[in-house]
């Protein structure tokens, strides 16, 4: 079992440097100057404030020392957690921001996917071998699952919002408030926060149930589950068998699922405007702002690692076989 | 096995395809001699025919009928915001451009994003997938830590960066990053798939009459196992229409011309939700969800086809 | 008598049409009998294993009944025919390595098989513990998973589990194929123990190994296509086999008995018929080096050639 996480934990460092690689080589080696498109964004005038600001950022950048230098710089400041200066927000550190947007995302995406899948499997696993419920979802899972986020968030905000005029459609919480912790603040946080979440969940559920269905079919036909037949065991018993083990998949499934769960939130966030990370992406690209865009990157990045290894650990309390150190790897 | 797999059960590889959509963990193998059968089964399969219809009559509509509404499909060629009629039947944007000539020289954008991203990824995670399965080994050792590193990297938040650093991007350009971010999983599935079919009679004959390994994985076990690489692609190629969609939503899609996903952008950055355009950011939602929706059934309805335990009797 | 089977025909219901696996068979199977069933695979054996206990979804009764110990049991009536799973009928399966679930501890499974049949495990906690001991397993097994255990103590746990409850009837199906040549034999010796301590009553070993079959037991009876070909005491099948087919059969076994090492190796050329529409007459004719005439015109029935020793041969 601890050889079993040590080696992932191998895996998670390795990915996080190769990220952490890639967000120093792509403006170092893309086509076109960063500084000089940052500067075109400013619209400065004057050119000697345009020398001034070439300076500035070629420094931040620090361009003017050797390669290897630059890079072991770039360690030493992500450490000291310097992620640089947003140009969107100047001159407020990239890391402020971030840490502003990260609850939301996370309000967002924990409930939407522990639920999801939760209701998910419950679902599928209930569904499975009930013809008529499961010749329904079937269809109705994929169709789920091949829609892209950004649309039912925009149906839902079209038709909940802006049609029924039930719930609003932007923002975090109404401009009029001010954040406090009274009851009043609370419910509009809430009522700001259902539509993202609902639209998440609902793509992620007919996901999960899906899954769940065919894993179960899947081990319903299991050796084991023929044996227990043959020797009378009622079907109450072999199901729950069934479940059980259909659920180690759909654990490993969370994990590699936490990648396409993470981009919905993001583009649901852009939908409703909600203040998390994937609205300081959206403003990030549009004004350019590569130290946000990047320092975004590297959150996301930890996040889904640390949530990966925390996955990992529930897998090997719930599967006998990593813990025996007989099961898998990798 | 060089390396045990995740997945402990037979179910290698099932858990890593997106949507929980993969191949079933049995995918078989159909010998060339069942080819009639595997026939009989394919045109009875209602998933099957069902999505194949939809996804034809999309990619006809993608063929035709940027051809039939020739002309740029970014023009302004009506009043502005007009709800759909006869003269334009999805109505026209805010500028008063046509949404259904935006919406089908979309679809082929979409198509295009599709098959070379899917297949980029198909290419890659085939070739890592074979060589790991097969070779074994240090080689084995190397390519999974790779292919463990890209698959937890989240795919959508590198594209972000990459993009938002390409002055000029174009459709191409777009698919070639998304295919050499989205293959972990099939070479995972594939490599899984390999090594089952490695320990079989015919690999073990081929390698005692010292035929090279590629030779071997050409002949022997690809055909073998074709079925399922052609699902791979197909899931793949869906994958590739859902993140392509994604990034043109946050505006970082192709500088030039119209996709999906660009409509869907400008639709919600010019408020098409708060003037009650609907006709705007229905048609390019509803066209994705199609052509995804229309791929996975149709990769159950193969599934059904190739897999003789799924085939209801 | 244990169990009496009467003209049972269970075929599969394909696309095609209806497969006729089982297709008319009779016999008896006494008390403390252990009747090895052998044929090619495709011949109705485990067909006919399964149908004496658990049909599955796409086979269908079509005749013929089967009567355990003076029982008729409802052995197309999945719901009806539980009340005798485990507690009079038994299996232990072909796939003896995975058959008990990955993910529960092997005695916690135990204790919800037995209790969810309506047996207390404490009533039985005793005897399990006694049985696991005599084919040479540690009571500590049962906090054990499945994957912690060797292929052979997989085997052994799933023999003890299968006849817990004594039952009156239990299948061995092809039990021994997924093992090598010694443990074949402490298996099968094991095997025929559980008959003698009566923890059996009788039993029906499945395989494709005649000289397997033979070393346990006291009766043969051979299928192909199907159909019965003929049945006999385990001696007088090897030593005396009446049926053409049985004949060849024996002759393809290079090491039953000394008396045949001698004898050239001969694989049996040309293959069964197909049993969706089987072929009038008899349906070994084609193989046959004795066809004749009536072969192809009418179907041998099976008689008594001598007590106990049946045939289904026109030339038997």
């Amino acid at each position: 079992m601890r050889r079993y996480l040590l080696r992932k934990l191998l895996v998670y460092g390795l990915t996080f440097f190769v990220a952490v690689t890639v967000n120093w080589m792509i403006p170092r080696f893309m086509p076109g100057d960063p500084v000089s498109s940052m500067i075109a964004r400013a619209s400065v005038a004057q050119p000697e404030a345009v020398e001034a600001m070439r300076a500035h950022y070629n420094s931040l950048f620090g361009f003017d020392r050797p390669v290897f230098e630059q890079y072991v710089n770039f360690w030493i400041a992500l450490l000291r957690g310097d992620l640089g200066i947003s140009i969107w927000l100047f001159p407020t550190p990239v890391w402020d921001v971030i840490v502003r947007a990260v609850p939301y995302t996370i309000a967002l995406l924990l409930p939407a996917i522990l639920l999801s899948w939760i209701a998910g499997n419950w679902f599928g696993a209930f569904a499975a071998r009930r013809r008529w419920l499961d010749n329904t979802m079937l269809p109705v899972g994929y169709i789920l699952t091949a829609t892209p986020y950004m649309w039912l968030a925009i149906l839902m905000a079209w038709g909940l919002g802006v049609v029924a005029g039930i719930f609003p459609v932007a923002g975090g919480y109404s401009f009029e408030l001010q954040p406090s912790w009274s009851w009043e603040f609370i419910g509009d946080l809430a009522l700001h926060w259902f539509l993202p979440f609902a639209s998440l969940f609902i793509v992620a559920f007919g996901g999960w149930a899906i899954g769940m269905r065919n894993m179960i079919i899947y081990e319903l036909e299991a050796d084991y589950a023929n044996y227990l037949a043959a020797l009378g065991a009622p079907a109450r018993l072999i199901r729950r068998y069934a479940f059980r083990n259909a659920m180690l998949p759909q654990i490993t499934g969370l994990a590699l699922q936490l990648g396409t769960l993470v981009a919905g939130a993001l583009v649901t966030e852009v939908v409703f405007s909600y203040p998390g990370l994937g609205h300081l992406i959206l403003k990030a690209i549009q004004n350019q702002d590569f130290f946000l865009l990047q320092g975004t990157f590297l959150f996301i990045v930890i996040g889904v690692l640390i949530a990966n290894f925390l996955i990992d650990i529930v897998y090997t309390v719930v599967d006998p076989r990593t813990r025996m150190g007989l099961g898998g790897a990798a | 096995m060089t390396t045990p797999d995740t997945e402990p059960s037979g179910a290698a590889g099932t858990a890593a395809a997106p949507g929980a959509v993969a191949p079933a963990p049995a995918a078989a193998a159909v010998p060339r001699g069942a080819l009639a059968e595997t026939l009989y089964f394919a045109v009875r399969n209602g998933k099957l025919l069902g999505g194949l219809a939809v996804f034809t009559l999309l990619l006809v509509a993608a063929l035709a009928g940027p051809l039939l509404l020739s002309g740029d499909p970014n023009a302004y060629v009506g009043l502005a915001a007009q709800a759909p009629s006869a003269e334009h039947w999805f109505g026209t944007t805010h500028f008063g451009q046509d949404v259904f000539a935006q919406f089908v020289h979309g679809l082929r954008s979409t198509f295009y994003v599709g098959a070379v991203g899917g297949g980029i990824a198909a290419v890659i995670g085939m070739v890592v997938g074979f060589t790991a399965g097969y070779r074994g080994g240090l080689v084995d050792e190397i390519l999974n830590a790779l292919t463990n590193v890209v698959l937890v990297l989240p795919a959508l938040a590198v594209l972000l960066v990459i993009n938002a650093y390409l002055g000029v991007r174009s459709l191409t350009v777009q698919a070639l990053f998304i295919g050499l971010t989205s293959w972990p999983w099939a070479a995972r599935a594939i490599r899984a798939q390999t090594l089952s079919l490695r320990a079989r009679d015919f690999t073990d004959l081929a390698r005692l009459s010292g035929v090279s390994t590629w030779k071997i994985i050409v002949r022997e076990i690809a055909p073998n196992m074709s079925s399922y690489l052609f699902m791979t692609f197909i899931l793949l190629f869906g994958g590739a229409i859902l993140i392509g969609a994604s990034l043109d939503f946050i505006g970082l899609g192709p500088t030039q011309g119209i996709s999906l996903g660009l409509m869907l952008n400008n639709a919600a950055q010019w408020n098409a939700l708060h003037l009650g355009m609907w006709w705007w950011f229905v048609p390019p939602g509803a066209g994705i969800t199609a052509i995804v929706g229309s791929l996975y059934v149709m990769n159950v309805g193969l599934d059904e086809v190739f897999n003789p335990k799924l085939r209801e009797t | 008598m244990t169990l009496r089977v009467t003209d049972l025909k269970v075929y599969y219901k394909t696309l095609r049409g209806e497969v006729k696996a089982l297709d008319g068979v009779t016999f008896e199977l006494g008390d403390a009998e252990i009747l090895g069933l052998a044929g090619e695979s495709g011949c109705g054996k485990s067909t006919l294993g399964k149908a004496l206990i658990r049909m599955d979804g796409r086979m269908r009764l079509r005749g013929g009944g089967v009567e355990l110990d003076g029982e008729r049991l409802p052995i197309d009536d999945d719901a009806a025919m539980n009340r005798y799973r485990y507690h009079r009928i038994s299996l232990i399966p072909q796939y003896s390595m995975s058959a008990l679930n990955p993910t529960r501890r092997i005695g916690r499974m135990i204790r919800e098989l037995v209790e969810s049949r309506g047996v207390r495990y404490a009533d039985v906690e005793e005897e399990l513990l006694r049985r696991l001991k005599l084919v040479g397993l540690d009571p500590d097994v049962l906090s054990r998973y499945p994957i912690e255990l060797s292929g052979g103590m997989k085997q052994r746990t799933v023999m003890v589990i299968s006849t817990l409850l004594n039952p009156s009837l239990l299948i061995a199906d092809e039990v021994t194929s997924a093992l090598d040549v010694s443990t074949q034999k402490a298996v099968a010796k094991a095997l025929a123990g559980f008959r003698d301590r009566g923890f059996v009553k009788s039993m029906i070993f499945v395989t494709h190994d005649i000289s397997l079959t033979y070393q346990i037991a006291d009766t043969i009876m051979v299928m192909y296509a199907g159909k019965l070909v003929e049945k006999a005491s385990a001696s007088a099948i090897v030593s005396k086999p009446r049926h053409p087919y049985t004949q060849a059969l024996i002759n393809s076994l290079p090491e039953v008995g000394v008396r045949y090492t001698d004898r050239r190796l001969s694989g049996i050329p040309g293959a069964p018929p197909s049993l969706l529409k089987p072929p009038a007459g008899c349906r070994f004719r084609d193989r046959c080096p004795k066809a004749f005439a009536r072969c192809a015109a009418e179907e041998p029935p099976v008689t008594e050639v001598a007590s106990g020793h049946f045939v289904a041969c026109w030339k038997g």
